[in-house]
């Protein structure tokens, strides 16, 4: 054996190998990208220096579909943009045309859209949280939160028949009334959700891994938010506490109690803290909506010219069926216009525009997804973070790929 | 789900080679390890497959790998878009024999309602599919159907392509006589 | 509601402010394509409108303006943090004619411009990135204009024969819902038809996007149908 040369291992610049970025692909078929995007990285060792982040993969052409059909049949469509919290979506786009229309729809149908829409965003921050959790190692509050989802989605196929896409929503109201379970089923979950959100927060909240792996990464500053359109938890854990339901209150969140939280440092940490004391505050609207909410009385406007008639008088009397008739084959038809409308979605500010040429066919439908805009400042996020940063960023932006994408 | 009788083992069965398959099917079924390429809506109706009521690990299928070379079925759960078909079929091709595909949904089985520019109609037109599950999002009750479908598949070494059928759950059939024989 | 914005706006760019609308609560103001970036910006910096915040950014095609009148709408959607105001700002575009982008002035435009050109084919001078951003490169074409059909597929991935394996797929490979309502090709040559396929049939059109031929529709005998009417 030959003696080593040990002046080489002083030299530092001998040891140093030459290292241009390494170009990696990450996705989109990939465990840590929730839905499908692909990132290209460049990394220096272990730190991305430049990241492409490659949304599109999960294009549907919604906008597209929406100009096909009647203005009812996009509500389909619209439960399978943010697909965790179909209920938002479809009173977000009954609102934009009940905009564009003048129209209130009637107390209890408001109050209803509340209670349910709340109840979906509830299953979003847990869906979040959870998938959050679990890239990080922890699988059992996954496991915990999806028993909670469960029992929520239970009262949903109480309520509208399909757990996840429901299309539930109807321009002047909703497709039914409520159970008269209602509020007995939620009252009876409300306390269990409650003590599963105490056992994951004890869980993960004061966890030493955890907090090292989120606290300070994925840091996006307040002004930079603003910038980038950035809205909803994301924004709101930078400081900024932007919530349109109480900045421009619509249908009957006025008439809540009900906090907004804000965080500090806008990182990974704080996005899921804001996420679970949403939980919580949502869970208070739901009550206090319950408690508010009539327990009889129309969910619906009554104009034939937009709901469909009951399926007795449209079986036994002309004009129901005419109505019907009218209503399935030409769709109902707003008056000529565009209005911008936008409401709390999951992921922040969810608005619709729409555009009508006063025919049964909607002209233009452009959803402004929260998620494309949070997305956008991942790339902001990445850079300077190390590979593994990337899970825990990726997964607080929540990026719901059939919003995102549309 | 009753046993189907299918093909089953090759025509040189013998006595052996005949109990060495069903062996192996057995042992195949029983461990499934998945590729989820998960891409939308259903993905959700998967997790709740995974979670701790619809339980797939019961029937050993819960281990995700996401390599596609140690994986043996390939669940493509959520709408195909064309830009992704490349990447299916670079998946599919990667991984190792013996392989199966589930179509998970509507849009993987037919491209849904999405009947545009952009939507692959259906993944067979890009991969083989063995199992469809239709539904949007299919009921977690449907999706364990067509896991017990593919493990009888898998026990009888059929290759044909089969599409879960809608069940009614007992409890709703028994509510249904219940009100249908009220006066 | 705040017509207090347009007012300070038409201070601002005094003739080049075309039209305000306000239709809804929404205001809106219409500026020309060449003051757009100007306009913007105004919004941006101005003490008493610092809108800061970006929305959105999108555009609306309406083929029957042209050749008169441009024939796209570019919107700007943007908001104001602390007071909470709204503003959408409006230019008519031509086709062939690009924009300069605001990533300048929000950085969130940046994406929203790139989905405006892979949709639409309107390109913004300056953007740092314009590259199609939903759908792939080698896409031809931008679907949401309006004589784009909606049907039309460019697979990257060849479409398996069927029997290759044996096999058939569940649907054709060009099957679906061909409930189209509007086809914008017949549109834009005067020859539409709405409302149901057997009637776009009895008019000699086809009966969905999907199909080139027209399918055989049974119309009900006259016969029958005086005796249905008889009942």
């Amino acid at each position: 054996m030959e003696p080593l040369d040990t002046h080489d291992f002083t030299d530092d610049d001998a040891l140093e190998l030459p290292a241009e970025p390494m170009r990696l692909n990450m996705g989109p078929s990939h465990p840590a990208m929730h839905g499908t995007i692909r990132m290209v990285l460049d990394l220096d060792g272990e730190t991305v220096v430049n990241v492409d982040v490659q949304p599109g993969y999960l294009h549907r052409g919604f906008e597209k579909s929406c100009e096909r059909g009647t203005w009812a049949q996009v509500f389909p469509y619209t439960d399978r943009l943010n697909y965790v919290s179909p209920m938002l979506n479809n009173v977000g786009f009954a609102l934009a045309v009940e905009k564009l229309c003048g129209i209130e729809v009637p107390e209890r149908g408001q109050y209803y859209r509340v209670v349910l829409g709340e109840l979906a965003r509830i299953c979003d921050h847990f869906t979040c949280n959870a998938a959050s959790g679990m890239e990080l190692g922890a699988f059992t509050p996954f496991l915990w939160l999806m028993k909670v989802r469960d029992w929520i989605w239970d009262v949903l196929e109480k309520e509208t028949g399909a757990r996840l896409t429901h299309s539930f929503g109807r321009i002047g109201g909703m497709a039914m009334e409520p159970t008269p379970d209602l509020a007995m089923d939620i009252r009876a979950i409300l306390p269990e959700i409650e003590k599963v959100v105490v056992e994951t927060e004890t869980m993960l909240v004061r966890n030493r891994i955890f907090m090292d792996r989120m606290q300070g990464t994925g840091v996006l500053s307040k002004e930079r938010a603003l910038e980038l359109g950035v809205t909803g938890p994301m924004l709101r854990s930078t400081g900024v506490a932007y919530d349109v339901r109480k900045d421009s209150p619509y249908m009957v969140y006025d008439r809540f109690d009900f906090d907004v939280p804000v965080g500090e440092d806008g990182d990974n940490y704080d996005r899921f803290c804001v996420r679970m004391e949403e939980v919580r505050q949502s869970m208070r609207i739901v009550e206090q909506a319950l408690d508010q909410m009539p327990t009889d009385g129309p969910v619906s406007v009554d104009d034939p010219r937009m709901m469909l008639p009951d399926k007795e008088r449209v079986y036994n009397s002309i004009e129901g069926t005419i109505a019907h008739f009218k209503l399935i084959m030409e769709g109902f038809a707003p008056p000529k216009g565009e209005v911008y409308s936008f409401t709390e979605g999951g992921n922040g500010e969810l608005g619709f525009f729409i555009v009508s040429d006063g025919s049964g066919t909607p002209y233009r439908v452009r959803v402004r997804p929260p998620s494309w805009f949070n997305l956008q400042s991942a790339r902001e996020l990445l850079i300077g973070g190390m590979i593994a940063d990337i899970i825990p960023t990726f997964g607080s932006v929540n990026m719901i790929g059939g919003e995102c994408d549309r | 789900m009753g046993e189907m009788t299918f093909g089953g083992a090759g025509e040189d069965a013998n006595f052996f080679t005949t109990k060495f398959d069903a062996l192996l099917g057995w042992a195949r079924k029983y461990s499934l390890f998945q590729y989820p390429f998960v891409t939308a809506c259903c993905g959700m109706e998967f997790m709740a497959v995974a979670s701790p009521r619809y339980d797939m690990a019961r029937f050993g299928a819960e281990a995700p790998r996401f390599s596609p070379r140690q994986a043996d079925v390939l669940w493509v759960v959520g709408t195909v878009s064309q830009r992704q078909g490349p990447v299916l079929k670079r998946i599919y091709e990667q991984m190792t024999e013996p392989k199966w595909v589930i179509a998970f949904g509507t849009c993987a089985s037919c491209g849904g309602f999405y009947d545009n520019y952009t939507t692959i109609p259906g993944i067979d037109k890009v991969v083989p599919v063995d199992i469809y599950i239709p539904g949007c999002p299919p009921r977690p009750e449907a999706v364990l159907d067509g896991l017990m479908l593919l493990m009888d598949k898998i026990q009888n070494g059929n290759k044909d392509p089969l599409v879960v059928p809608p069940r009614e759950l007992p409890k709703l059939a028994q509510l249904r006589a219940k009100k249908d024989a009220k006066p | 509601m705040s017509k207090a914005l347009l007012d300070r706006l038409a201070t601002l760019l005094g003739d080049k402010l075309l039209e305000t609308t306000d239709f809804r609560g929404d205001e809106v103001a219409l500026v020309a394509p060449a003051d757009w970036h100007a306009a913007a910006e105004f919004l941006r910096r101005d003490e008493k409108l610092a809108m800061g915040q970006f929305t959105d950014l999108t555009a609306v095609d309406y083929p029957e303006r042209a050749p008169e009148e441009p024939r796209f709408d570019v919107l700007l959607f943007v908001r104001n943090p602390e007071t909470h105001k709204r503003l959408r700002l409006k230019t008519r575009l031509a086709d062939g004619k690009t924009l300069a982008t605001l990533t300048d002035l929000w950085a969130g435009a940046s994406w929203a411009e790139r989905e405006v050109y892979d949709m639409f084919g309107i390109s913004f001078e300056g953007h740092p990135d314009m590259r199609r951003i939903l759908l792939y490169k080698e896409f031809e074409g931008h679907p949401l204009r309006k004589d784009y059909p909606i049907d039309r597929a460019q697979p990257l991935v060849p479409y398996r024969d069927a029997d290759d394996t044996h096999k058939l797929p569940p649907f054709g490979v060009d099957e679906g819902q061909p409930f189209a309502r509007t086809d914008w090709s017949r549109r834009l040559e005067g020859l539409d038809a709405q409302v149901s396929p057997s009637l776009a049939v009895a008019a000699g059109q086809r009966a969905s996007l999907s199909s080139e031929e027209v399918h055989p529709v049974h119309a009900p005998e006259p016969a029958a149908d005086a005796a249905a009417s008889e009942n």
